[in-house]
């Protein structure tokens, strides 16, 4: 059994360590620190003492399980398909495992799991990649957890991969503790940076406790060693010049294709989705207040796939509801990204957004107090603003996505 | 008459973690932990489901002594049974550690329809450990699950279930028994009773340990030491993001603007 261990000597009964504690299982008794029966071995205490005084100590005899770590045979990459279109999240993947594979001096893999896949399973040789286990059956159209997992466990069977990535998406996250569980492995959740340390192990990065930490996870004796990892946070890999790799076909026995799930229907989100769950907002205040201004809003949101949302003079003039309006009287927001358009940030509306992970506002007066809270305060007139950056999304489209852009 | 299990965890009170103040529910004396919000979500689509078609609901949480809290707040809130898997043997437990120990503790159990968690906890943040329980114990899941449609009665039984795919809203059948990891969309928690709260003090709560788990032949996974995945250490997120301030000519600051998009992968 596992244990902390204070080296009451070392220890100064600062308190440091009290304060680190999330779940407050620490206590000083008669000039003693001491552990409660409320530790849960998270070891937050240990990277929090000045002093290097409390650390883990495994029991010698501990039950260390026998089983092999058979890896070495690759970098597995779980490309998802949702509607027969390949996820973005696959890309970034291929790009990350790209890199560990290179690192590791062995090949990157992809298991492809769908209806009608072999157009998309070809497009993925033009990646860089050196193999693509393609499972294509009309029961595989729809994710159904037993079917892709077995497929997922099948490829692991065969090529013995030291690590597998799947995308954080709500396929990935439900397909991934059924592999590394019936793979008896590890499984790091919604990875944000990936890398291979000095012994060729895999450390996985990830925020925990509401993103106050972030911790740095081994998976030391087991492979393959299993990442979900978070979208929009790694580099896509980009299409190459030449083709390579090969596809294989692979089959799943008819006992493997059943299902207890039924998809009796899907019903797509629309693009008018509620400003509480949008990942990117652009809001629009008093600045562009017009026809004009509305329609310069729009495009930008839609090129970013992000809400339209406002400041509540608009919902006055009658431009918007109230379903749209963040502030006190409106709705509170914490997307990733909040682009303020001619919004001045009034107390009222900066308490609606101030949550936000990055926040962008364009406007003309310096002295706006929404340049306070702004992350990158571009001074400038919206209406000039925009229409130049919109300019540049009409320039550009690459191949990626082109790609996901495609029904096939 | 159903079965329902209800997986439940106590976390800790802080990390931002918010309630409906308008539900104001579970005001606790002691803040310093309380019962993960989704699993109450999950609880109290139990308790729909129950009030509708009859049935039990056991919550079953591990954790230390003092998790004692948060099943009689369970029982107040609807729960007929708790049983508390603790025993320091279990302490430092990764998801799969976690799964293999609550699948131990309902495998000791005659029966059960259906299983509910919540899709996460606030203090892992990791969704794994429902989907991780049904692989162990061999019965389909549904994640995400965002309403609960009905239970058809038929030559086998069956739940209909709304789950939240991302993009898209799928309805979903599966056989039962099964596991559904919950999102706040599937029900509204309500307060707990007063009066079911007074009696539930004096109700049991079943405490199992290492030795009344143990039986299962084969590898244990129990605890830190049955778990695959080892911190290698806690640190602070990168510092706070710098302020920025961009002066110019339009096109100028809108090329800018472009670029930082395509940098922070929005483009």
């Amino acid at each position: 059994m596992s244990r902390m261990h204070v080296d009451q000597g070392t220890c100064l009964l600062c308190g440091v360590c009290l304060d680190s504690c999330p779940y407050d299982a620490l206590a000083i008794k008669d000039e003693q620190l001491l552990f409660t029966e409320e530790c849960r071995l998270c070891q937050a205490c240990i990277t929090a003492c000045p002093q290097g005084a409390i650390s883990l100590v495994q029991e010698i005899g501990a039950p260390q399980r026998e089983e092999p770590a058979a890896g070495g045979g690759g970098v597995l990459v779980f490309v998802e398909q949702r509607h027969s279109r390949l996820q973005p999240v696959s890309f970034e993947m291929i790009g990350k495992g790209l890199e560990l594979a290179q690192a590791l001096r062995q090949p990157l893999a992809c298991v492809l799991i769908g209806r009608q896949m072999r157009d998309q399973a070809d497009e993925l040789l033009w990646y860089g990649v050196d193999r693509v286990y393609c499972y294509d059956h009309p029961a595989l159209k729809d994710y159904r957890v037993e079917p892709y997992t077995a497929a997922v466990c099948a490829v692991a069977a065969m090529m013995r991969p030291e690590i597998i990535l799947v995308g954080a998406t709500a396929v990935g996250r439900s397909l991934a503790p059924r592999v590394a569980t019936r793979l008896r492995t590890g499984l790091t959740a919604d990875c944000t940076s990936l890398h291979i340390d000095e012994q060729g192990q895999l450390v996985q990065t990830r925020p925990a406790f509401g993103g106050n930490v972030m911790a740095s996870i081994l998976t030391p004796h087991h492979r393959p060693q299993m990442a979900t990892v978070r979208y929009k946070v790694m580099a896509a890999a980009q299409r190459q010049d030449r083709r390579r790799g090969e596809v294989i076909n692979c089959k799943l026995a008819d006992a493997d294709l059943v299902s207890a799930v039924n998809v009796l229907e899907t019903v797509r989100r629309t693009q008018t989705g509620s400003i509480t769950e949008a990942e990117v907002i652009v809001a629009m205040g008093r600045g562009v207040a017009s026809k004009q201004g509305l329609a310069l809003v729009r495009q930008l949101a839609r090129h970013l796939d992000g809400a339209v949302a406002c400041s509540r003079p608009l919902v006055e003039q009658g431009l918007f509801t109230h379903m749209q309006q963040v502030g006190l009287s409106g709705r509170t927001v914490r997307p990733k990204l909040y682009i303020a358009c001619g919004i001045s940030g009034a107390v009222q509306h900066v308490a609606g957004m101030s949550g936000a992970e990055t926040i962008v506002a364009i406007n003309s007066d310096v002295n706006a107090p929404i340049f306070d809270v702004a992350h990158i305060a571009v001074v400038g007139d919206a209406y000039q603003v925009l229409p130049e950056l919109l300019q540049l999304f009409d320039a550009k489209t690459t191949p990626a996505d082109s790609l996901s852009e495609v029904d096939m | 008459m159903l079965n329902v299990i209800v997986c439940l965890k106590q976390v800790p009170g802080t990390n931002e973690v918010e309630i409906d103040p308008q539900l104001g529910t579970l005001k606790r004396e002691n803040a310093a932990t309380k019962i993960n919000l989704y699993d109450l979500y999950a609880l109290e689509a139990a308790v729909n489901i129950t009030d509708q078609y009859g049935g039990r609901i056991t919550v079953i949480s591990m954790g230390p002594p003092q998790a004692k809290k948060a099943i009689l707040e369970a029982y107040a809130l609807g729960a007929h049974h708790g049983i508390l898997l603790s025993d320091r043997r279990f302490a430092g437990a990764d998801t799969l550690a976690t799964a293999f120990t609550l699948a131990q503790a309902i495998r000791r159990r005659e029966s059960y329809d259906l299983i509910l968690t919540g899709m996460q906890t606030s203090d892992g943040d990791t969704a794994q450990v429902g989907p991780a329980l049904a692989e162990f114990l061999g019965i389909p899941h549904v994640a995400y699950v965002h309403k609960v449609l009905g239970i058809q009665h038929g030559t086998e039984k069956t739940i209909t279930v709304q789950a939240d795919m991302g993009d898209a809203l799928d309805t979903l059948q599966t056989q039962m028994p099964c596991l559904l990891t919950c999102t706040k969309e599937v029900s509204r928690p309500g307060l707990p009773s007063y009066l079911r709260l007074k009696a539930a003090r004096e109700r049991d709560i079943t405490v199992w340990t290492y030795d009344d788990l143990k039986q299962e032949t084969g590898p244990a996974y129990f605890g830190l030491d049955g778990s695959p995945t080892r911190v290698q250490k806690v640190f602070p997120p990168s510092k706070e993001q710098a302020h920025e301030r961009w002066e110019g000519p339009p096109a100028a600051l809108a090329r800018r603007l472009y670029a930082r998009l395509q940098e922070m992968k929005r483009i």
